[in-house]
């Protein structure tokens, strides 16, 4: 049904930052169009998006139907210990995806 | 100039768009949501990069950097990456939540815009001060809402 995208290096040196890319599926609907029947769509949009390394939160955003739709999320992290990273995206209706990746540091 | 036929056009067109208008945020909504991120604290210009194109074809996704001039050290790190705009229907574009171990204060994502407008940055940093930065788009095929007219 959804799918993630997660843009990440495999390996990075001790202390150093990395750029982390994260896309989602997701039709980000605001709640303020109307349909071709006439009607508003109901909203439909993730609520939170957030990012852990070794259980550890290092990002988080609060979105807002402004975000556009399969919204895309970039930022930086310092590779401290190899281990995992943890997305999860919650919102409206029940959604939540969660997805991983493993970043080994040297 | 001062033709009453130009006059009672602009005053009934001015009638007919207001429905339109009150279903959207204002530059006033725009301020009191920043006020009730920053608790009225002042706003300063400060280092920090509001990367938005000016001229905008398509609203319903532009691309959009913040990026803080900041060490990121646990002494001294931005806490915080708020966005807004004027004139969606509601201000908030997004908050993000950052850190030490960010290492580089900088925050990319794709937003919708309604129309030409202001987007403001505001960065708070774990001093309790805030910065800003503003930017003026220019936009040509409005995001979604445009379907209401």
């Amino acid at each position: 049904m959804a799918s993630a995208l997660i843009h990440a290096p495999k390996t990075a040196k001790r202390g150093e930052t990395i750029e982390i890319k994260a896309l989602i599926l997701h039709p980000m609907e605001t709640g303020f169009r109307p349909g071709t029947n006439g009607k508003i769509i109901p909203r439909n949009i993730i609520e939170h998006f957030s990012a852990t390394w070794n259980g550890e939160e290092v990002f988080a955003m609060k979105m807002s139907p402004a975000i556009a739709a399969n919204p895309f999320v970039s930022f930086f992290v310092v590779a401290d210990k190899s281990g995992t990273m943890k997305f999860r995206w919650s919102g409206d209706n029940d959604f939540l995806v969660e997805e991983q990746v493993a970043i080994a540091v040297a | 100039m001062t033709a009453p036929g130009r006059r009672s056009f602009i005053a009934g067109a001015v009638v007919t768009v207001l429905p339109i208008v009150s279903a959207r945020a204002t530059p006033a909504d725009m301020e009191a949501a920043i006020r009730e991120v920053t608790g009225g604290a002042e706003l300063h210009d400060g280092p920090v990069t509001l990367d938005i194109p000016p001229l905008i074809e398509n609203g319903n996704a532009v691309p959009l950097t913040i990026s803080v001039k900041s060490p990121m050290t646990l002494e001294d790190h931005v806490k915080a990456i708020h966005v807004f705009n004027e004139k969606n229907p509601q201000p908030h574009v997004f908050n993000a939540t950052l850190g030490p171990r960010n290492g580089k204060a900088a925050v990319s994502t794709r937003i919708k815009l309604a129309d030409t407008q202001q987007v403001v940055a505001v960065v708070e940093t774990n001093r309790g001060q805030f910065w800003t930065a503003r930017a003026d788009v220019i936009v040509t095929i409005a995001a979604c809402i445009e379907d209401m007219n």
